[in-house]
């Protein structure tokens, strides 16, 4: 049975790879088309996809811009103004920051850079605390997928996606070189200097160069208090939280080409960093010693070409490493020094045809290898291949477009110990619309239904004592219908208005959980939990000119999300709504131009929740919510251009738990001066 | 510029005081009160008045709780600390491990929040607070309390402390003695003058430590290392000087068993050949269950079973008769009244919402089940002060 199994494995990873040498072939061929049609004028077909408000699936996005003026320290700092994500937030500013899309769960939510997603095959999350909006152009979150047939397949295979893009050069005529440094400072301890170096080395060939190094010592006051029946106060304690200082390195390089009809850019990605883990803050115990180390790298290429007026490829490649040391030093406690390495490559190969002016179709194959080694105890050092293929197609009339795509995913995996996992198939589709049901195109409605899973990560499968090899991928089906509304007027105080609407329903099932085994420090990986989520996502924005020479921006989200445990019904939490997911939540962003000022406004609000499974009154957690306020100044000396921002965030002061016991910081300051030449 | 600063004033003020009337939700965080819930008819002459329940509350949540059944009243009150000790910051804390009642004094060992809560027995108020880092049990003899603890001196391996005992005199509620007993001690007993410490080597996977420690209490020095089998956990005296000791197994080859000493040799005596991951003594019988656990089959197995503590023999008879126990998820805690001789089951569920306490008469029929505070785990009865 174990040699059928493993022969069977063996047959779908040689599957996997002949697909991929498939590809390769193909990838000849067609270069040798892209010869002989060299001469023929490109440029009418360089735009491949529907863009902007024409988007099947619009998403949301937050440009440079306004990345700026909002001045938040990560991206997950900024992407907390989106509709339908809550960021599960540790607190501070070394402190793990991941996000949840429609309560789907943080396994669900595929985060890509520069175009390739990023891997981590251990746990599923990706911190996006860790990544600095210093070189960021956009960040984009699409609810179901990015509505782009001509994509890798990957690019189809999560429930949700955040796409950070990068700065990329654009010189002005003349403009050879941009250099900027931008240092941070202020409360936590922070230094923060950063440098971003950009170079035209042709005219169709630009380098960029981006580092940031980030100390700080993480320290900031924190204050639990409780109250009686009577409102009075029964204790009311402050300290300083310890052990979250962090000292982190980032350094990233490439190139970015233009190609007749097409593009391409190569990546080189460093990271590595020092961190304390705060930890909980409980009951007679207010520190903690534990650290981590983590190194991250990777290098990257991408490349997009037009072959023929109908026909045109796109291929990626990627290299990753990433590598965590957690060390537990404590004497009193259980010593851990764990040291996780993972290893990831991945190519992928994408052709869109053009059939008729209004019916593209598409295919894509990828394939991923993943390898960790852990020196815990008994480990079973697995390695999964994984091979996506993926077919879409995408019809667009004057009022009416569709996109549908169905993904194909087979993933098996090799292990040097115990039982590994068996070969998994699976076919998932996704289908988007978009209508204009009036002539004025203003107004649309769309719709979208998506199956789509997540593969067990290398913990829940072979984490020692806890992993079960016998998992199942955990599914995610989403039903969305939407409507948008946007307008702009040429003349008077309001110029530009924007409202976008979702209401959806999920489900979520054989969802990964763990699950208790004879005393609480053991527990055991199982496909049980189901969740329904009924949510409402409202995005309106506007743009005013009050005054001759004052823009006023704003930007308010609301989501409403009835997330429900549906797993058994003998359970006490039958039925009650999931744990950190509030029903109401929101954001405001208000700002405002006048000359070389700017000033800006931000409100979150995350609504009642509760930190446990049962809606019961000992888990409630009350609403927070926190306001930040920046004023910044441009000046320009010659060529040289300066801007400094000062910040107050949580200006009322308010203390609040996002993850019980992980207490976040009160009320904090940040300047920021940025020069560029 | 004015005219900017009043465009501002109109548009700014009203958006954020509408903001503020919009979140002016937030009352307060304040302290939650008892769920109180009447389960039986009231015994107002028990001979004991009721009893605690310790609830161990997961790991880093903070959610220890104390429960107390009220056999006077026949009303079960959970999570009575806070409501009884609201200046205490962050309530009871976090993995409540034993509760004990010695004399006038209650002693709840909060693990993970290292230290060993004194209260009075009667009001619940805090007396004290001992501070013990990793403590996890508590017994007593002739005015003074024993607290298992894993963090004891630094001595051949830096990274695996050796555990030790602390006696703490029940008087002053200060540490008076010291002694270093096997890795990661857990359960304790006192026979005579000898103190019995079951060392389980948990930290030390895969070599576990396979002894309990026999403790002189008038040297407090240890005399004896009993080599019984790995992981050993609970460890219970009997009437007859003779002491019940258990093995959690390896989860993978090594089964969890039960173990017999015998304190006028001390050595092993028996060996039962079940598993049991709890037990509770009391009159003849010992009240027995398994939660066994095998990563090699992904499965739990839970059994119940009973032990005559006279005739020494296992009686593989379920002491639950009325099928109960098909609803209990997850065993985690088990007592018997000394004086009704109803026995009491927990069941932690899973782990991160309420548990349920089952009462069983006698008999093994279901008198009574009650919602409890997360991972409901260690009993201790009231006697009456009469």
């Amino acid at each position: 049975m174990k040699c059928f199994k493993e022969h069977a494995g063996w047959r779908k990873k040689t599957s996997g790879m002949l697909f991929f040498m498939l590809c390769c072939g193909m990838l000849r061929v067609h270069a040798q088309q892209a010869d002989s049609i060299k001469t023929r004028d490109l440029r009418e077909v360089a735009v491949t996809a529907p863009r902007a408000d024409r988007e099947v699936n619009p998403g949301q996005k937050m440009q440079a811009k306004e990345l700026e003026r909002l001045g938040s320290h990560s991206v997950a700092d900024a992407i907390r103004f989106f509709a339908g994500l809550q960021i599960k937030d540790y607190g501070g500013i070394g402190g793990l920051k991941t996000v949840d899309i429609r309560s789907m769960g943080t396994n669900h939510v595929g985060v890509f850079y520069d175009g390739i997603q990023l891997g981590n095959a251990q746990n599923g999350q990706i911190d996006l605390g860790k990544f600095s909006l210093d070189n960021m152009e956009e960040i984009a979150l699409y609810n179901g997928q990015k509505s782009n047939i001509f994509q890798p397949a990957k690019d189809f295979g999560s429930a949700g996606s955040i796409y950070m893009t990068c700065l990329k050069p654009k010189f002005a005529p003349g403009e050879k070189t941009h250099l900027r440094g931008t240092i941070k400072t202020g409360s936590f301890g922070l230094f923060n200097p950063s440098l971003l170096w950009q170079q035209k080395v042709t005219d169709k060939i630009s380098a960029s160069f981006s580092t940031e190094w980030v100390n700080a010592t993480g320290r900031y006051k924190f204050r639990y208090r409780k109250l009686d029946d009577a409102g009075h106060v029964t204790y009311d304690t402050s300290a300083y939280r310890k052990n979250g200082d962090i000292n982190a390195v980032r350094v990233e390089g490439g190139f970015n080409g233009i190609l007749n009809g097409g593009e391409w850019n190569t990546k080189i990605y460093y990271y590595q960093s020092e961190r304390g883990l705060p930890g909980t803050i409980v009951n007679n115990v207010f520190s903690h010693v534990d650290r981590q180390w983590d190194q991250n790298i990777f290098i990257q290429g991408h490349f997009r070409k037009d072959i023929t007026k109908h026909y045109s490829i796109l291929l990626n490649a990627k290299y990753a490493y990433d590598y965590t040391r957690y060390l537990a030093p404590d004497t009193a406690r259980l010593y851990i020094d764990n040291h996780y390495r993972q290893y990831e490559m991945y190519f992928s190969m994408a052709h869109q045809y053009i059939l008729t002016k209004w019916w593209t179709v598409s295919a894509s194959g990828d394939f991923q290898w993943n390898r960790m080694d852990a020196d815990l105890r008994n480990f079973t050092y697995p390695t999964r291949y994984t091979t996506l293929t993926a077919a879409a197609t995408n019809l667009t009339f004057s009022r009416f477009s569709a996109q549908a795509s169905l993904l194909g995913t087979f993933v098996s995996e090799d292990v040097k110990l115990n039982a590994g996992a068996p070969y998994q198939q699976q076919f998932t589709p996704a289908v988007f619309i978009s209508w204009q049901p009036l002539p004025s195109p203003d107004f649309r409605v769309r719709a979208y239904y998506k199956r789509i899973f997540r593969m067990p990560t290398f913990n829940d499968l072979y984490y020692t004592d806890l992993g079960n090899n016998l998992l199942k991928p955990e599914f995610a089906k989403q039903y969305d219908a939407g409507i948008t509304w946007n307008k702009t007027w040429s003349n008077g105080w309001l110029t530009q208005a924007a409202i976008e609407t979702d209401a959806y329903y999920n489900e979520v099932t054989d969802k990964i959980v763990a699950v208790p085994g004879d005393n609480q420090f053991r527990w055991m990986m199982m496909n049980l939990g189901k969740v329904k989520i009924k949510g409402l996502d409202v995005k309106a924005s506007a743009v005013w000119k009050l005054f001759q020479q004052v823009n006023f921006n704003t930007k308010l989200t609301y989501t409403f999300q009835r997330a429900q445990d549906f797993t058994d019904p003998a359970d006490s939490f039958y039925g009650d709504q999931i744990i950190y997911i509030p029903r109401h939540s929101g954001s405001l962003i208000l700002g405002a131009d006048y000359k070389q000022w700017e000033a800006n406004y931000s409100f979150i609000y995350t609504g009642e929740r509760y930190n446990s499974k049962e809606n019961k009154q000992k888990n409630y957690v009350e609403p927070w919510y926190t306001s930040d306020l920046s004023v910044g100044r441009q000046f320009q000396l010659q060529h040289t251009r300066f801007h400094i921002t000062a910040q107050v965030n949580n200006v009322a002061n308010q203390y609040y738990d996002v993850i019980y016991n992980y207490p976040m910081p009160g009320r904090n300051y940040r300047f920021i001066f940025t020069v560029n030449i | 510029m004015n005219v900017m600063m009043k465009q501002l004033r109109n548009t700014v003020l009203p958006i954020a005081a509408t903001m503020l009337l919009f979140t002016a939700c937030r009352k307060g965080d304040s302290i939650v009160p008892p769920e109180v819930t009447p389960v039986d008819t009231a015994h107002p002459h028990a001979a004991y008045n009721g009893f605690y329940l310790l609830n161990e509350g997961n790991m880093g949540s903070n959610k220890s709780s104390l429960d107390y059944y009220d056999y006077t009243t026949g009303i079960y009150k959970s999570n009575i600390y806070a409501t009884a000790n609201p200046t205490a910051v962050k309530e009871l804390g976090d993995v409540g491990n034993d509760i004990q009642i010695y004399g006038s004094k209650l002693y709840a060992v909060i693990n993970v929040s290292n230290k060993v809560e004194v209260m009075d027995v009667t009001t619940t108020k805090r007396i004290k607070q001992i501070d013990i880092l990793n403590c996890r049990y508590v017994t007593f003899a002739n005015g003074k309390a024993y607290v298992s603890s894993y963090a004891g001196p630094v001595l051949i391996e830096p990274n695996a402390p050796i555990g030790q005992v602390l006696e703490v005199d029940t008087a002053t509620l200060t540490i008076t003695r010291k002694v270093t007993v096997g890795y990661q001690p857990e359960e304790m007993a006192v026979v005579g003058n000898k103190l019995y410490v079951a060392n389980s080597g948990g930290y030390r996977v895969p070599n576990y430590d396979r002894t309990v420690s026999v403790i002189d209490l008038n040297t407090f020095t240890e005399i004896k290392k009993i080599d019984v089998a790995i992981n050993l956990d609970r460890l219970k005296a009997d009437s007859d000087g003779d002491i019940y000791v258990t093995s959690r197994g390896d989860y993978y080859k090594v089964p969890s068993n039960l173990f017999l000493i015998d304190t006028k040799t001390d050595a092993v005596k028996k060996t039962f050949d079940i598993p049991v991951s709890n037990l509770a003594i009391s009159g003849d019988t010992a009240y027995v269950y398994g939660s066994s656990f095998s990563y090699i089959t992904g499965k739990w197995t839970i059994s119940y079973n009973m032990v005559n503590i006279k005739t020494e023999t296992v009686l593989n008879k379920n002491f639950i008769t009325d099928g109960t126990e098909n609803g209990i998820k997850m065993p985690y805690g088990i007592a018997v009244n000394p004086g009704t001789r109803e026995i009491f089951v927990t069941d932690a569920r899973d782990y991160v919402s309420s548990g349920t306490l089952y009462c069983f008469d006698p008999s093994g029929k279901k008198k009574w089940a009650v919602t409890t505070g997360e991972i409901p785990a260690h009993i201790v009865f009231v006697a009456s002060s009469k």
